[in-house]
C-alpha cells in the first residue's frame, strides 16, 4: 500500500442461503489477507460480533459495500435487508439467492402450507399427530419464544429494496469478486446502478471449450442419467439440457469442467426480461424436424422444462409463482 | 353477470391477419373478446409475450401464423410450433390450464375459419373462467 | 425470571438463537436453542428428475455440499437399483476424504482452537483465528490456509465447481483421474498426513499438556450421557462414505446396526412450536423429552458418537490415536462434549491416510466410471457421515424416475436435542447466583454449542472476530436491566 487510505466499511449478510456465498468470501484463500488490508468488516454474523442492535446505531451510508446473499424468505430476511439498505452505500445482489431467488426460489412452486404439511406432517420419520407447526410466537412456562414469519413466496434481494448491483453466481467464482472489489477499493468507474457485475455480457456458449457447430439440430432430447457423455462434444449436440445458451458468461464453465451440463446459476444474458423464457425460444430453433407430429414427440422428451429453466430463477421470472388455489386470497 | 374474457392473438402479418381482415370485410361476425397484436411472423412470438399477457391480466392467449409450408420467412412457423409445445409443458408446470393458450394456422383465405376459431375459443375460455395470474402476481408484489 | 438472548448465533443450516432464562435469584432454569429458518428442500425437490437432486441438494449447505452430494448420489443409485463401478466408488470416496479434510483443519484452527490456543477467558478481541497464528506463529497460520486450500483443489478437480460438485451421477461419477492427476494427490496427501500429525501434537501439546484443560474435558460442566451414532465398516471401523449406521448405548454397548434403507425403523423425529428444525430420536426408547440417561431416546451423530460407535480406524495412524484417546479420557464411550474436537483431529488423520491409501490404489485412475441404469427401482436411500453427523436422503420417484417425495435428516439436526441439553447444562454449571455473568462465562456456554461445529462453523471463522453474541437480562415484565455485547 502506498498511501494510508481510508479502508471500506463492508458488511456481508445473508438471508435464506446456503452459506456457500460466504464460504465463496473465505475462498479468497491466502488474497484473504489483501482483503482485509483495505476493508473493515463492520457486520459479517458468521465471523464477527456486530449485532442487529449495532447495525441499527450505525448512520445512514455508513457501510460502503454490503454484500447481501440468500433470498427473502421470511420476515427476519426481509427485515435486515431493509435495515441493511439503510445504512449502506452500495447494496450489492451477492449470488443466484439474492440476484434471481436461486435454489430455495424452487419454494415458488408450493405454497408455505404445502411445505409446513410435508415436512413438519407428513414426512415419513416424522411423529406429529397433534400437526404441530413453528409457531411465530409461543408461550412457555419461562416466558415466550418468538420466530421470524415464513412467507408463502420466496422473492429476490430486488424484489424488496433497491439494489445498486447484481453479482451473479451459485456462488459467485471468487476471482470475480476479488475483481470487484478491488475495482472498489481503487476507485474505479462502476457500470450504472441496476448492472450485473462480476460477469461478462456474453453468452456462456461464446467461448465454451466444448466441441460445437452453430447450426444445431437436435432429433432427441435424453436424460443425463441415459447418456455417457463423451467428454467434448457441447451438450445440447449430446441431446442434453444445457443452459448454456441463455446463461452469462463468468463462471469459468465450473459444471462443464465437471463433465455436467450449465444449470444456469450466473443467470440470462443482458436485456432477458425473463430468464426461461430464452432457453425456450433457443430450442425452439434448435429442434430439428419440420414435422409437426415429430416436433411435438421431439419436445414432449424435455422433462421439467418449469424446474430446468428457472432452476435458479424461479421468483425472477414474470411468472413468479405456481398458481394454486390457495395463493389467491 | 356474464364473464367476457379478454384473449390476447398475435397473429402474424402476411396470412393470419390476412384472414382475420377477411373475416371483417367479409362481416362474418366474432367474438370482440380478442385483442389482436399484429406481429411479422409467427415464429417473432417470444415466450415472454405470452407470460407478459398473461401477467397483464390476458384470460387466454390465441397464436395464429401460416400453414406448414407457407411462412413467409419459411421457418417461422416451424420455429413458433415448436415453442408452443414447449410453452405449453411449462404453464402447466406453473399451474395454468393448457386451454388457455392455444396456437392455429389461418391462410390469407381462411377469414371464416377465423372467426368460428375465435368464437369457438372464446367459449373454452369462458367456461375455464377468469385467469387468476394477474392477482396471484399482484399478491406477491 | 431474566432472560438471556444470543442472537444470532448464526449458521446452523440457517440461523440460530439461544434463550437462557433464569429465576429471579440468577439460577438457570431452562435453555431454548431455536432455529428460525426452513427453507423446504423436501417439498421442492418434488417434480424434478432425480439425477439433478445431488446438484439441487448441495445448497442445503455450502458449508458441507459435498455431503449432500454424496447422499444423494447413493439414494439416486438406488432408485436406478445401480452398483457402480470400482473406480467410480473409489473416486468418490477419495473426493470425500478431501471434503472431510477441507473441513475439519478449518474447524479446528478457526474455531476450535482460539478456545484452547489463545484460551476461553482471553479478550474476544483476540479469540480469533488471528489470536491463534500470533500464539502460534504466522508461518502455521499460512500453512492452514494452504492446507485448506489444497484440500479444496481436489475437490474441484473431481467436481468440477469448487463448492457446489457436479461430480456424482446415477450409476457412477462423470469425471476420472489421470496419472499425472493422481501423482499430485498422492503429494499432498502425504503432506496433509504430516499436518494431521503436526495438529494432533499442537493439542497434545497445548490442551493435553495443561492441566486446566484437561479437568475442563473431563470434570467441566460439557459431559452428557447419550446414545452415540456413527457409520461403521464390516469390521466396525469409522467409515464416513459406506456402511451401516450403528448406535451403542450410554455404556458403549450396541443398540443397533442397520442398513441405510431401514433407518425409519430406527429413527423419529419430533417437531416443536418454537423451532423449524425437528428433534430426531431412537424410535426404540421413544422421546422423553430433553433428558440424558440410559432410557432417553436423544443421540448424538458428531466425530466423538462416530468414534464411540466404532471399535477403531481403519488406518493404522489414526487407529493408534484413538486407542490413546480413550485410554487417556477413561475408556469408551467418552461423554464430554469437548472430546469432541480430539476426535475431529484423529478423523482428520484418517482421512489423509485414507486418501493416500486411495490415491494409490491401482484403480483409482481406471477408465469405467459409470453404468446406464436398465430399470427404475422407485425409491432409494443415502446414508453417509457428513462431518456434522448422520446423514440420511431418501427419494421416491414415479416410473420415469421424477422425484414424487424426499426425506432429508440432516446431519447437525441428529444433534439438535443434544445440543439444546449440552447448553442448558453448560449455562447451568456457568451461570450461578450472584455470580456476574462475563464475557468468559458467555464463550463458555458458547463453547457447548461450538464442539457440535454445527454445520455453519468450518470455513467461516477465519477471519477476525467471534461468534456474534447480545444477552440482554429481562426482569420480569420483560424490562431490558442490562445488556452485554462482545
Ligand atoms: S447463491 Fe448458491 S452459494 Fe450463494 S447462498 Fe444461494 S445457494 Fe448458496
Ligand atoms: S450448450 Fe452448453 S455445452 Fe453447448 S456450447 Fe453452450 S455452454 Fe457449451
Ligand atoms: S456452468 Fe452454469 S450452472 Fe455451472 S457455475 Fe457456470 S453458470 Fe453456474
Ligand atoms: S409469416 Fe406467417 S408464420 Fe411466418
Amino acid at each position: 500500500m502506498e498511501k494510508e487510505k481510508p479502508k471500506l466499511n463492508l458488511a456481508v449478510y445473508w438471508g435464506a442461503a446456503c452459506g456457500g456465498c460466504c464460504v465463496s468470501v473465505l475462498d479468497v484463500h491466502e488474497k484473504l489477507f489483501d482483503v482485509v488490508a483495505n476493508a473493515n468488516l463492520v457486520f459479517w454474523p458468521i465471523a464477527l460480533d456486530t449485532k442487529y442492535s449495532d447495525v441499527e446505531a450505525m448512520p445512514d451510508g455508513f457501510i460502503d459495500v454490503t454484500l447481501y446473499n440468500g433470498a427473502i424468505r421470511n420476515s427476519e430476511n426481509e427485515h435486515i435487508a431493509k435495515l441493511l439498505r439503510q445504512k449502506t452505500k452500495v447494496m450489492v445482489a451477492y449470488g443466484s439467492c439474492a440476484h434471481l431467488g436461486g435454489i430455495p426460489g424452487l419454494a415458488n412452486f408450493h405454497t408455505g402450507k404445502e411445505i409446513f404439511e410435508r415436512v413438519y406432517v407428513s414426512s415419513e420419520s416424522t411423529v406429529n399427530k397433534e400437526k404441530i407447526y413453528p409457531q411465530t410466537s409461543y408461550k412457555i412456562p419461562e416466558g415466550e419464544l418468538t420466530l421470524p414469519e415464513f412467507y408463502n413466496d420466496v422473492r429476490t434481494l430486488g424484489q424488496v429494496v433497491d439494489v445498486d448491483y447484481y453479482l451473479p453466481g451459485c456462488p459467485p467464482q471468487t476471482e470475480r469478486l476479488l475483481e470487484v472489489f478491488m475495482a472498489i477499493v481503487k476507485k474505479e468507474e462502476l457500470p450504472p446502478n441496476g448492472s450485473v457485475i462480476g460477469a461478462t455480457d456474453k453468452g456462456q456458449c461464446d467461448e465454451c471449450p466444448r466441441k460445437r457447430s452453430d447450426n444445431k439440430k437436435i432429433k432427441q432430447f435424453k436424460r443425463p442419467v441415459e447418456v455417457i457423455d463423451d467428454g467434448e462434444t457441447c451438450f445440447l449436440e449430446q441431446g442434453l439440457i444445457c443452459m448454456g445458451p441463455a446463461t452469462r458468461c463468468g463462471c469459468g464453465y465450473r459444471c462443464i469442467e465437471g463433465n455436467s451440463p450449465c444449470r444456469g446459476c450466473y443467470g440470462p444474458p443482458p436485456g432477458s426480461p425473463d430468464p426461461g423464457s430464452k432457453m425456450m425460444s433457443a430450442i425452439g430453433t434448435m429442434v430439428g424436424s419440420d414435422d409437426p407430429e415429430e416436433i411435438a414427440k421431439i419436445v414432449e422428451q424435455i422433462e421439467d422444462p418449469a424446474g430446468t429453466f428457472y432452476r435458479f430463477s424461479l421468483p425472477a421470472a414474470i411468472l413468479r409463482r405456481k398458481l394454486i388455489e390457495t395463493t389467491v386470497s | 353477470m356474464t364473464f367476457e374474457p379478454t384473449i390476447v392473438s398475435f397473429l402474424c402479418n402476411w396470412c393470419s391477419y390476412t384472414g382475420a381482415d377477411l373475416a371483417g370485410t367479409s362481416r362474418i361476425p366474432y367474438s370482440p373478446n380478442l385483442r389482436t397484436i399484429r406481429i411479422m411472423c409467427s415464429g417473432r412470438i417470444e415466450p415472454t409475450f405470452v407470460m407478459k399477457a398473461f401477467r397483464e391480466g390476458a384470460d387466454g392467449v390465441l397464436m395464429c401464423g401460416c400453414h406448414p409450408g407457407d411462412c413467409h420467412y419459411h421457418e417461422g412457423n416451424y420455429k413458433c410450433l415448436r415453442r408452443y409445445h414447449l410453452l405449453q409443458k411449462y404453464i402447466v408446470q406453473m399451474g395454468i390450464e393448457k386451454e388457455r393458450m392455444r396456437l392455429e394456422w389461418i391462410s390469407a383465405s381462411e377469414g371464416k375459419q377465423f372467426a368460428a376459431l375465435a368464437d369457438e375459443f372464446t367459449e373454452t375460455i369462458k367456461k375455464l373462467g377468469p385467469s387468476k395470474i394477474k392477482k396471484v402476481m399482484e399478491t406477491l408484489t | 425470571m431474566k432472560q438471556y438472548t444470543i442472537d444470532p448465533i448464526t449458521r446452523l443450516e440457517g440461523h440460530g438463537k439461544i434463550e437462557i432464562f433464569c429465576s429471579d435469584e440468577g439460577e438457570v432454569e431452562n435453555v431454548y436453542f431455536q432455529v428460525p429458518e426452513l427453507r423446504g428442500f423436501e417439498k421442492f425437490c418434488e417434480g424434478r428428475l432425480v439425477e439433478e437432486l445431488s446438484q439441487i441438494v448441495t445448497k442445503i449447505c455450502g458449508v458441507c455440499p459435498g455431503c449432500h452430494h454424496m447422499a444423494s448420489g447413493k439414494a439416486a443409485d438406488a432408485v436406478y437399483s445401480l452398483e457402480i463401478p470400482p473406480t467410480a466408488k473409489k473416486l468418490r470416496e477419495l473426493f470425500y476424504m478431501a471434503h472431510f479434510i477441507h473441513s475439519h483443519i478449518a474447524h479446528f484452527y478457526a474455531l476450535a482452537a482460539p478456545d484452547f490456543i489463545v484460551g476461553p477467558g482471553a479478550p474476544a478481541a483476540e479469540r480469533n483465528i488471528l489470536g491463534v497464528i500470533s500464539k502460534v506463529g504466522t508461518e502455521i497460520g499460512t500453512e492452514v490456509i494452504k492446507q485448506r486450500r489444497r484440500a479444496q483443489e481436489i475437490q474441484a478437480l473431481l467436481g468440477g465447481h469448487q463448492t457446489h460438485v457436479v461430480m456424482n451421477i446415477p450409476g457412477g461419477v462423470r469425471k476420472g483421474l489421470t496419472e499425472e492427476e493422481r501423482d499430485e494427490i498422492i503429494i499432498k496427501a502425504k503432506d496433509f498426513i504430516e499436518f494431521s500429525k503436526f495438529t494432533i501434537q499442537i493439542f497434545n501439546d497445548v490442551v493435553l499438556g495443561n492441566k486446566d484443560y484437561v479437568n475442563l474435558i473431563l470434570n467441566g460442566p460439557y459431559s452428557l450421557k447419550i446414545h452415540s451414532m456413527g457409520l461403521v465398516d464390516e469390521n466396525n471401523n469409522v467409515n464416513f462414505y459406506d456402511g451401516k449406521v450403528r448406535v451403542v448405548n450410554t455404556t458403549g454397548k450396541e443398540l443397533c446396526r442397520y442398513k441405510g434403507v431401514e433407518y425409519l425403523n430406527h429413527i423419529e423425529e419430533r417437531v416443536e412450536p418454537w423451532s423449524y428444525l425437528k428433534f430426531p430420536y431412537l424410535k426404540k426408547k421413544g422421546w422423553k423429552g430433553f433428558v440424558d440417561g440410559e432410557d432417553s431416546g436423544v443421540y448424538q451423530a458428531t466425530p466423538l458418537s462416530r468414534l464411540n460407535a466404532a471399535d477403531g480406524m481403519a488406518t493404522p495412524l489414526a487407529d493408534t490415536e484413538y486407542k490413546r484417546m480413550f485410554e487417556t479420557l477413561g475408556g469408551k464411550p467418552v461423554h464430554s462434549t469437548l472430546a469432541m474436537h480430539w476426535a475431529r483431529l484423529i478423523e482428520l488423520l484418517y482421512a489423509s491416510e485414507n486418501l493416500l491409501r486411495l490415491a494409490t490404489d491401482k484403480e483409482i485412475t481406471g477408465k469405467e466410471l459409470r453404468n446406464i441404469p436398465s430399470k427404475v427401482i422407485g425409491e432409494g436411500v443415502g446414508i453417509v457421515e457428513a462431518q456434522r453427523g448422520t446423514l440420511t436422503h431418501h427419494y421416491w420417484t414415479d416410473k420415469k424416475g421424477i422425484v414424487t417425495k424426499v426425506n432429508i435428516i440432516v446431519g447437525t439436526t441428529n444433534n439438535n436435542a443434544a445440543i439444546c441439553m449440552s447448553l442448558k447444562k453448560a449455562a447451568q454449571g456457568l451461570i450461578k447466583k450472584g455470580k456476574e455473568v462475563t464475557d468468559e462465562i458467555l464463550n463458555m456456554v458458547e463453547m457447548a454449542f461450538r464442539a457440535y461445529d454445527p454445520c455453519f462453523s468450518c470455513a467461516t471463522h477465519s477471519l477476525p472476530g467471534e461468534m456474534p453474541l447480545i444477552v440482554n437480562i429481562h426482569k420480569h415484565n420483560g424490562e431490558i436491566i442490562k445488556t452485554f455485547k462482545r
